[in-house]
């Protein structure tokens, strides 16, 4: 990479197969497709587990991302698109999922992808997504009870953290990690616009802030948003967080400090694709394999 | 003898100077840049050279604006809301809901016959509701700020953006562009989009005619074009509508410290 040019705000995309999984004859084979404002999901199970997983950036057509995510998926799974019984495309970009059976809201399936990753004593989601932060209760069975969502605004959102990361020139995968590094908790900022952070910052570093500072006083303001948000769909243990943000730790130690709550730990997802950020796409895809069930009976 | 307004804006700092009948003498204004405590102090006296007075001349000095703080020495501080009540009914004696969009906020404001405040809304801390939006949009668009207005005169409306949020009303823009849609389509959808973020705000407190609108966006064509499409009441554009907070100080000044009007 160009010294200089470096895009902080980029993180990792990816994508793993699990072959212990590989299908055999008899195998029921889903997908789920979460097309969102930041990234884009694919997950393939089989009879309810997960084969392949693909994690890569949303680009400016809903269509071809969902394509593209989908055929990352299917690399080195011995598996054509043909071969999937049933897809469920969900996310923001949901309606242009070209090879979708049927769509979900990103909402039932983060609560269904929860239940899966954690297991049945989730009830209350926070998933911090591209674009929006929502609060969801869900009961054992990883069904939504309700639910609410911040008004649309980038803070504390994966866009408004991207757009910090290329302010503060600090790569987005380490911000929560440089941000925990302070004395003392500095007080929230207290505005946080993420397009008059363009200026404020500025200001706070001319000031003498250590970028830490800045950055901690940022993720401060946002881990409030996000337990306000919390509070008012009323937070019930056990506490886990989905989406990108799941991520960082900067923001989960903080959520953690001002509900004093612990949230559920982050699972070892590179063992088993059990990632919170693809949580939507296992919802959909568990979601796949239930309609695939019922269309036969 | 004279009296003096200053508006501590946060892009510019604005000087009005009222003589004894509240007429207008003189106007200044330059930018705030890093050392607004200087501006000030440089645009006051370009005013009173404009009015051909000196310092002890003025009587009273009332200052507003979010820089307050940074203000020359002031004999007293009016706040925004109140500066726009009184400047609105002093601009149009009939109006009774006078809207402020400002570089970095935005404020709506309803007030009687004598320029008291009825109740208000602001729109502050977030970009989306004021000309940072717009200035953020025209960056996106990669047309210059001061050339949009005029462009989007040209649109019929084909397109739509969101004016919820600056960082994403970017991503819409660009995929806007993307989509090839003409430029000056995206202009008039980005003005859209602000006169309605500013309606909504209209409508959280009612809105009473007659309405004035102010602020530095108030000289941008392209918006007050969409206002005016969008809501269903006249709307009066003074001259000079970016002075409007320091006129508000100054008329202020003068009910303070004594002049022949109200």
């Amino acid at each position: 990479m160009i010294e200089g040019s470096q895009q902080y705000w980029r993180w990792r995309e990816y994508h793993l197969v699990f072959p212990e999984k590989r299908p055999k004859q008899s195998s029921i084979i889903t997908a789920g497709v979460d097309i969102g404002s930041v990234s884009s999901k694919a997950v393939i199970m089989v009879n309810g587990e997960i084969y392949s997983i693909s994690i890569m950036r949303t680009g400016s057509s809903s269509p071809d991302s969902a394509k593209k995510v989908m055929e990352w998926a299917l690399k080195d799974t011995e598996l054509k698109l043909s071969d999937i019984h049933y897809i469920v495309g969900t996310g923001y970009g949901r309606v242009n999922v070209p090879m979708a059976h049927n769509t979900l809201t990103e909402i039932a399936c983060h609560a269904k992808g929860a239940n899966y990753i954690w297991g049945p004593t989730v009830r209350t989601i926070l998933d911090v997504g591209g674009q929006d932060i929502k609060a969801i209760k869900c009961d054992e069975k990883g069904k939504v009870l309700s639910f609410l969502m911040n008004d649309k605004c980038a803070a504390g959102t994966g866009r408004g953290m991207e757009v910090l990361a290329d302010l503060l020139k600090i790569p987005i995968e380490e911000m929560g990690a440089v941000s925990l590094n302070v004395d003392e908790e500095p007080e929230p900022v207290s505005c946080t616009c993420v397009a008059f952070a363009r200026t404020e910052a500025m200001w706070l570093l001319r000031r003498g802030w250590t970028k830490e500072k800045v950055l901690a006083a940022y993720m401060r303001a946002m881990a409030i948003r996000m337990c306000n948000l919390l509070q008012r769909v009323g937070c019930e243990s056990e506490l886990a967080v989905t989406g990108g943000q799941s991520k960082n730790v900067g923001i989960i130690s903080r959520v953690e400090s001002l509900l004093g709550m612990k949230t559920l730990p982050m699972p070892e997802w590179e063992k088993d694709g059990r990632d919170p950020m693809a949580a939507g796409a296992i919802g959909a895809a568990l979601f796949a394999k239930a309609l695939h069930e019922k269309a036969k009976k | 003898m004279p009296f003096a307004g200053i508006d501590m804006g946060i892009q510019n700092v604005k000087v009005v100077i009222l003589d004894d009948d509240g007429k207008i003498l003189a106007r200044s204004i330059s930018p705030s840049g890093f050392e607004p405590a200087k501006a000030a102090e440089q645009t006051f006296r370009e005013a009173l050279s404009n009015a051909g007075i000196r310092r002890d001349d003025i009587k009273h000095v009332t200052a507003t604006g979010a820089g307050l703080d940074m203000a020359l020495e002031a004999d007293s501080t009016i706040s925004m809301v109140a500066a726009d009540a009184k400047a609105g009914v002093y601009l149009l004696p009939s109006a009774r809901t006078v809207i402020d969009v400002g570089a970095e906020e935005s404020r709506i404001v309803v007030c009687d016959e004598r320029g008291n405040v009825l109740d208000f809304t602001l729109n502050e801390r977030c970009a989306a509701g004021s000309g940072a939006f717009l200035e953020a949009m025209a960056r996106a668009l990669e047309v210059r700020i001061e050339e949009m207005g005029e462009l989007s005169l040209k649109a019929k409306g084909t397109a739509s953006i969101s004016a919820t949020c600056v960082i994403f009303g970017e991503t819409d823009v660009v995929s806007l562009i993307h989509r090839q849609e003409p430029k000056h389509e995206i202009a008039r959808a980005i003005y859209d989009a602000l006169a309605e973020r500013i309606i909504s705000m209209v409508h959280r407190v009612g809105l009473k005619p007659s309405v004035i609108l102010v602020g530095g966006v108030a000289k941008d064509i392209g918006f007050t074009a969409a206002l005016r499409r969008k809501l269903e009441a006249e709307i009066f554009v003074p001259n000079y509508p970016e002075y409007a907070g320091a006129l508000g100080a100054a008329l202020h000044a003068l009910a303070k410290a004594g002049g022949n009007i109200q």
